[in-house]
């Protein structure tokens, strides 16, 4: 039988919420097309994980278990994935779509020889047709976007799918794979990380994102205080990341991050559409802002005008209270 | 290092209506800096690379403003049904024997945010290849990439020839002098006419995104308010 074949994203020793969001739609797909439902998990930590891809629904959780794979280079990664939909031969590749996943996509494609339908908001799978509805034009728009071809992958917004278990009773099957070192023409040096990326940002249930309003490090302080209450990650608009006041891994948007939390805190950000495109999809949406017309208005849940150095002290002091 | 960039024309989506106004794609237009940049005391040449119909010849000589060598003009009036695989198809037929050091990309094109086109060129192509750039820097034969991944910017030294796709977060792209425009005017641009190969996807339509439940804007002392959207996230949101 064929399948559809997700790609579980690893990071802290677990499969991150979205890989497992992909899946559960996957899941959803594969069921109604009569197909079954496999998985793939690269890296020293494969084994481990399988068991948490069966209680998604993974009939087959294939892993390959080479430490080059524990950190993200793109040449071994591809090279893992071919040996994977090769042995696997599914209907359809689905995966959530992180930085790494984008990095990825369009070369695994080509060397598969598959056609791809990107950064989805959601997907379905009729008797000859995979078709998606994507965000385009700055998210202002959605593309009803579609493959007929034999082999489609297709990468999951997050967000976009609730992650729901469905315990299966699956195998691991164990894919071999070589890696010539010599031939890649490219090193890893490192990975820089930023101090305060104690919460992944893309993962969060409780993001708090600075903009311009936030001005100075007395509002950063202000905004990091309301992030470690609430338990949150800290995001931020490109104009204070551009201005060094919050590191390029916070940037939320159509560059950056697309985050989804169940709530939202949209601290001195106007809302142009470029931020929203990254936010839009978010349960609750707190936004506090001194401009009464500002656009961020218009999506807010919850519009508190004023400036956010005189609302945060009170709001993060009656947080404090409400959370004790 | 010789640099080839592959530019396109797209909306301008920033507009708050779109007015068929047309603009070189954000993240090439930092592809084009970029390699400016790093060829500014050697002068070895930045050329590009366009795929597009006869009507975007303007954006190719708004990248040559801006100081690039030279360019050529892959002519495809009808480039809407062309997706990221054909038009990678065709930008490899074109570099097929051309030698370049690097070939840069935007890391997406701002109407579509596929961000595809780029991988798929330097998988045709069989070149090393960086995703999402912040930085680039030369050293020796090699560039070193910072690109901005999942859980931090990642620090990637690519042999040469390779491709790497840039993010607008690398600089500010220069706006053309009038001297650059005067002599941009002059510069021939090679065209030819170029024939799609097929697609695999299409797109049948677009629809406005779901709108969101309009919510509620509370003015007033910081005070209530505060109390208020405590008291609303309790019991209304539930999220407390």
């Amino acid at each position: 039988m064929s399948s559809i074949l997700v790609f579980c994203s690893v990071q802290d020793g677990r499969i991150k919420r979205s890989s497992l969001e992909a899946m559960t739609r996957a899941r959803d797909v594969a069921s109604g097309a009569g197909l079954g439902l496999s998985a793939v998990l690269l890296g020293s930590s494969a084994h481990d994980l399988a068991g948490e891809a069966m209680s998604y629904g993974a009939q087959h959780v294939y892993v390959v278990m080479d430490p080059v794979l524990d950190s993200h280079l793109n040449a071994p990664v591809l090279s893992a994935l071919e040996s994977v939909v090769r042995e696997a031969a599914p209907r359809m590749l689905v995966a959530a779509s992180t930085e790494s996943v984008k990095d990825i996509l369009g070369a695994l494609a080509v060397r598969c020889d598959a056609a791809v339908l990107p950064d989805v908001a959601s997907f379905a799978l009729s008797a000859d047709e995979v078709s998606c509805q994507r965000p385009v034009m700055a998210a202002k728009k959605l593309a009803n976007t579609s493959s007929t071809h034999s082999l489609v992958f297709v990468s999951v917004r997050s967000g976009s799918y609730e992650a729901k278990q469905a315990p299966a009773d699956g195998t691991v099957v164990e894919v071999a794979f070589t890696f010539d070192d010599a031939t890649l023409r490219q090193t890893l040096k490192e990975v820089v990380t930023t101090a305060g990326d104690t919460v992944d940002l893309s993962e969060a249930q409780v993001v708090v994102a600075a903009g311009r309003g936030v001005r100075d490090e007395n509002g950063r302080a202000l905004v990091q205080e309301l992030a470690e209450i609430t338990g949150a990650a800290i995001g931020a608009s490109r104009a204070v990341v551009e201005t060094g006041l919050f590191p390029a891994t916070a940037q939320i948007g159509q560059t950056g991050k697309v985050v989804s939390p169940d709530l939202y805190f949209a601290v001195g950000i106007s809302g142009a559409v470029q931020h929203t495109a990254g936010m839009a999809n978010s349960r609750i949406i707190v936004a506090i802002n001194k401009d009464p017309d500002a656009p961020i208005f218009d999506i807010a849940t919850y519009g508190l005008v004023g400036d956010c150095f005189t609302i945060l002290p009170l709001l993060n002091a009656a947080l404090r209270d409400a959370m004790n | 290092m010789k640099f080839c960039v592959c530019i396109k024309q797209v909306p301008d989506v920033q507009a708050a209506v779109q007015t068929g106004r047309m603009v070189l794609n954000a993240y090439d237009a930092s592809a084009v800096e970029e390699a400016l940049v790093l060829n500014a005391e050697n002068g070895d040449p930045v050329d590009l690379v366009l795929v597009g119909p006869s009507t975007a010849t303007e954006t190719i000589r708004k990248a040559l403003a801006m100081g690039a060598s030279d360019a050529t003009h892959l002519v495809l009036e009808n480039a809407e049904g062309a997706d990221s695989h054909a038009i990678s198809a065709l930008l490899a037929s074109h570099f097929d024997g051309h030698g370049y050091d690097v070939i840069l990309t935007g890391k997406q094109s701002q109407d579509t945010d596929a961000g595809l086109a780029g991988a798929m060129l330097a998988e045709r192509l069989g070149l090393p290849y960086a995703t999402n750039a912040v930085g680039l820097r030369v050293e020796g034969d090699s560039l070193v990439v910072t690109r901005q991944g999942d859980a931090g910017q990642e620090i990637i030294v690519l042999e040469t020839p390779c491709l790497v796709t840039c993010s607008n977060d690398m600089n500010n792209p220069r706006i053309p002098a009038l001297k650059g425009i005067m002599a941009a005017k002059r510069k021939q641009i090679a065209t030819e006419s170029a024939a799609a190969p097929s697609a695999r996807t299409a797109v049948t339509g677009t629809v406005d995104p779901p709108g969101r439940e309009p919510g509620v804007k509370l003015e007033g002392e910081p005070e209530e308010l505060v109390a208020d959207l405590i008291r609303r996230l309790n019991t209304e949101a539930g999220v407390l």
